[in-house]
Parts: C-alpha cells; sequence; structure tokens
C-alpha cells in the first residue's frame, strides 16, 4: 500500500535522522571532553599517584598482548612480501619492507587496536559503573572535579603509553620479521639488519627520528588520545544499569576502531602526501 | 518537636517531566532551619527526584528551588561548589568510589576542596568515622564492607565537611532492623547536637517515629498530606491509612 510505504520512508528518514544527532551529540561531547582536559593539564601533578596507576594499566597488562600480536605482524608481513619478492630475486628488500611497514602503519595501528580493545574497553565499563551506581553523582554532590579527577589521568596515561607500547610492536615486529626471512625465505639475518636500518636512515629527522618512526609515533600519540576521550565520554554518559555499561563500552571499543582507521588516513596523506 | 524559623529550603511550584511522565506536579514546601522532615510516598512519586533537585543534580522544568537563599536554576558553579560544601547527602546505595578505600573515599572532598595537611585530614576523617561507630575501618574497600557500614561510611563523607544541610536517599534501604535503628538515632542525634537541618526519605515508620519533626507525604508528584510525625502514625488521613496498610513496619 502506498500509505504504509509512505510512512515506512519517513521512519527511515526520522530513524536516520535521529542517529545523525545522536553522532553529533556524542562526537561535540569527545571534543567538548578533549578541550575540559587541555584546560586542567596542570591537575596532572595533583593527579600524579592516580595517573601511575593508569600508566601501569596501559603498560605492564597490554605489554604481553602488543609484543606477540607485533611478533606475529611482523611474520606475517615479511612472508606475504618475502614470498612476492624471492619471485623476482628480490628477497634482500625484506628488511626494508617490514621496517617501513611496522614503523609507518602496522606498529601504531595495532597497538591503537589492542589499546582501544583492552584499555579503552576498561575504561568505559569503569566509568560507565560508576555513573549508574551513582558514584559519578556523588562526586558531583562532594564538589569533586570529575574530569580531572577521573578522565586527565587516563587521557594523559594512554598519551604517554601509546607511542612507547608502538616502539615495542615495531622492534618485536622486525625481529619477527627477521626469524621468518632466515627461517623460511634464505634471507640472512645481516642482509636483512642492513636493509632495515638504511630504510630508516631518512633525511628529515626530528629528535634524531627518521620520518617514518615519529611519523608512526605521533599517530599513536594521537590513538591514545582518541581511546581515551572516547572510552571516558562513553563512560561518562552511560546510564541504565548493567546493560548501559555494556552499550558504553561496546560503543567506546567501536567508536575508537572507527576513528583510528579514519584519523590515520588523513595523518598518513599529511605526512606522506608530497 | 523543633521550634522552626526561618526556611532554609523552597521549593516553590516545582513540575519536572520525563518523557511524556509528569515526576513532580507543582510541588512546593518550606523546611526551615534546623528541621527534620521526612518524605514518604510510594515509589515512583518523585521523592529522589525532590532530593535531586535540592543539591543541584536535576533542573526543574518549571518552578524554582531555593537552598540556603540560593536560586538552584540559577546558582554560578562557583557558587554551587561553595554551598555543596555546606551541604552533605547520603545516597541509597552508599556510593563510594569502589576503588578507594574507606579512608580515602570519607577524605576525598578535604583533599579535593580544602588545604588541609593529610595529619588534619586524618584527624578529622576517624573523628568522622567514630561518629557514625566505625573504627579500624580506614585501609578497608568498600567491597569488603557490609551494606550497613557502606551507608555508615557514606554518612561519614557526608558529615565531613561539617555541612548544615543533609539530604538522606533511604538511609534504612537495606538494613537490617538493628542497624536501620542504629542509623535512625544517628540521624538524630546529628540534627539534635549539631542542630543539621534534614530532608530524610524512608519508607520505615520506624525512621519517622526516630528522626522527624515533620512529614510530607507525596503522590503522582505532589503533597497529598504535610502533618506532625504522630499525626501520620495515627493515620486519621484517609490516604495514609491505606498507604500505612500496606507499608507498616
Amino acid at each position: 500500500m502506498y500509505t504504509g510505504e509512505g510512512n515506512t520512508a519517513g521512519e527511515r528518514l526520522m530513524s536516520f535522522r535521529e542517529s545523525f544527532v545522536s553522532v553529533c551529540v556524542s562526537v561535540g561531547h569527545i571534543v567538548e571532553l578533549f578541550l575540559q582536559v587541555v584546560l586542567r593539564l596542570p591537575h596532572v601533578w595533583k593527579r600524579r599517584e592516580s595517573t601511575a596507576a593508569q600508566l601501569y594499566g596501559a603498560s605492564v597488562q597490554v605489554l604481553h598482548v602488543v609484543l606477540l600480536v607485533g611478533f606475529f605482524i611482523g611474520m606475517v608481513v615479511s612472508l606475504q612480501t618475502g614470498i612476492e619478492l624471492s619471485g623476482i630475486g628480490q628477497q634482500d628488500q625484506i628488511g626494508t619492507i617490514v621496517t617501513v611497514s611496522m614503523a609507518r602503519e602496522m606498529g601504531p595501528f595495532i597497538t591503537g587496536i589492542i589499546i582501544a580493545a583492552t584499555v579503552g574497553s576498561a575504561m568505559a565499563a569503569e566509568i560507565g559503573t560508576m555513573a549508574v551506581s551513582e558514584e559519578l553523582a556523588a562526586l558531583e554532590v562532594l564538589s569533586v572535579d570529575r574530569v580531572s579527577f577521573l578522565v586527565v589521568p587516563r587521557l594523559v596515561a594512554l598519551a604517554v603509553m601509546c607511542p612507547l607500547l608502538t616502539v615495542f610492536c615495531d622492534a618485536v615486529g622486525v625481529i619477527g620479521g627477521g626469524f621468518v626471512a632466515e627461517a623460511q625465505l634464505n634471507v640472512g639475518l645481516e642482509l636483512y639488519y642492513d636493509s632495515a636500518v638504511s630504510a630508516l636512515q631518512t633525511p628529515t629527522e626530528i629528535f634524531a627520528l627518521p620520518k617514518d618512526v615519529y611519523s608512526g609515533l605521533f599517530k599513536s600519540f594521537v590513538f591514545g588520545l582518541i581511546v581515551a576521550c572516547i572510552a571516558c565520554s562513553a563512560g561518562l554518559r552511560a546510564s541504565g544499569g548493567a546493560l548501559g555499561v555494556g552499550s558504553a563500552t561496546r560503543q567506546a571499543v567501536r567508536d575508537s576502531i572507527i576513528w583510528i582507521i579514519i584519523s590515520n588516513y588523513f595523518m598518513t596523506l599529511f605526512f606522506y602526501q608530497s | 518537636m523543633k521550634e522552626t524559623t526561618e526556611p532554609l529550603i523552597r521549593f516553590e511550584k516545582v513540575t519536572k517531566t520525563f518523557g511524556s511522565k509528569r515526576i513532580l506536579n507543582e510541588l512546593s514546601f518550606d523546611v526551615s532551619k534546623g528541621e527534620t522532615l521526612v518524605i514518604m510516598g510510594p515509589s515512583g512519586t518523585g521523592k529522589s527526584v525532590t532530593l535531586r533537585h535540592a543539591i543541584g543534580l536535576m533542573q526543574p522544568d518549571s518552578g524554582r528551588v531555593v537552598v540556603a537563599g540560593h536560586d538552584m536554576s540559577t546558582i554560578s558553579r562557583k557558587d554551587l561548589a561553595e554551598l555543596r560544601t555546606k551541604v552533605g547527602y547520603l545516597f541509597q546505595e552508599g556510593a563510594l568510589i569502589n576503588w578507594m578505600s574507606v579512608g580515602d573515599n570519607v577524605a576525598l572532598p578535604l583533599r579535593e576542596n580544602t588545604d588541609f595537611d593529610e595529619d588534619e585530614i586524618r584527624a578529622r576523617v576517624e573523628q568522622k568515622l567514630e561518629l557514625v561507630h566505625l573504627k579500624d575501618v580506614w585501609e578497608r574497600m568498600p567491597s569488603d564492607i557490609s551494606g550497613g557500614m557502606r551507608k555508615r561510611v557514606g554518612l561519614a563523607r557526608a558529615l565531613i565537611t561539617d555541612p548544615e544541610i543533609i539530604f538522606y536517599d533511604e538511609p534504612n534501604a537495606g538494613l537490617d532492623p538493628e542497624i536501620s535503628m542504629s542509623v535512625n538515632h544517628l540521624i538524630r542525634e546529628l540534627a539534635d547536637s549539631l542542630g543539621i537541618t534534614s530532608i530524610v526519605i524512608t519508607h520505615l515508620l520506624s525512621c519517622v517515629r526516630v528522626v522527624a519533626d515533620r512529614v510530607i507525604m507525596l503522590e503522582a508528584g505532589d503533597i497529598v498530606v504535610d502533618t506532625t510525625p504522630a499525626e501520620f502514625i495515627a493515620a486519621n488521613h484517609p490516604r495514609v491509612k491505606q498507604f500505612l496498610g500496606e507499608f507498616a513496619d
């Protein structure tokens, strides 16, 4: 029936409009939260104990995952490219490709995704649980600044730890690639090492870091900020008991991954377009 | 009953709607300085929402709430923060920060809003914990203590800034009769010894008997009865009679 189809289209339009408004509100809240944290950065010293606890949570408890995944990613990149390069007699370039891939893209990206799935989800769940059990309301009644108390330590921790974990991820990825190169592609470790080092000797350097390394570290710094802001924002807006906490956690991980991928593209464009 | 003087808390035709449901319907009442007002009524009639308006956690759709001379709809952030140091709030479940120890929970408002040194803070926290009959619990975590203890820790935290006003949201909920009665006596003791103005939400007549200077009963977001504790317990009003028939101790 025509009327029925019209209603369905109308409902779809309304649903789309609601979704669009919801996304705008969500992005607005995240940006506002980030700006509030920036204004409160001088509070870091006052929050040093809490920040240290968050640094511990975002490092020691995640490091083994980053090392394991980074090692195998390096092995996969080495194997995939090595098989093709062997076909044209260019297997001595494996070290270059693995190193550049890890430093530019795979290291920061994999670390960001792991941080989003482990630390980001935990942050959203912790703060979400506080929201539904009236602990956030209690903080407000006690005149405790929630952003300074809860968000500043988490955001600082991820902004610091994400690049550091990326360094570990890059390193074990290159090592993993070297094992595969020697064991399965008959490329000597010395040759692999030489090509890896030469790949990083690019003319543009900041603080003695090659461009491939500092661009990757900058990306992971931004990924850390993205994950922390999205997770804290989702947690602070959680409502509706256990279901609300679950929903906030799911939303935090989903949105973090989406924004990591989107921002990754634009940062790559910024660093490498020319 | 305490002699009442100037109103410290005033609700003027406060209306609050969630979706299509009107929770508060032109609610008006005063609480005088030093008075303990008990709010009773069936679940879902806007009791907790009333308290949340009084502390500034919610804003009315229309009408106004005045606390200690401040209109809660127009109060500045700075004045609200200042006012809240003079107001305590006991949440239903205590609302203790679950990753902080009992002592740190009680000390939190002092660490955040005062320049007291650690020795001063420790002394004040221990004094308040003793006031609510808790000793040697500083290092214990909220998850390791009973519901009654959590509630008393929440009360110690509400008292830590020596407030002039305290809001109690079902202070007896989930407590056994003995602990419940000790909490009732504690509320009365605080009102008598420190002259604290209080609003108490409860479903228990035992609480009304011990703590109330005045009782109001809410229904559909408005007051149906505003009377003395003795009158309320006597259940002369037909609606009170019906209510107490269902919810008597």
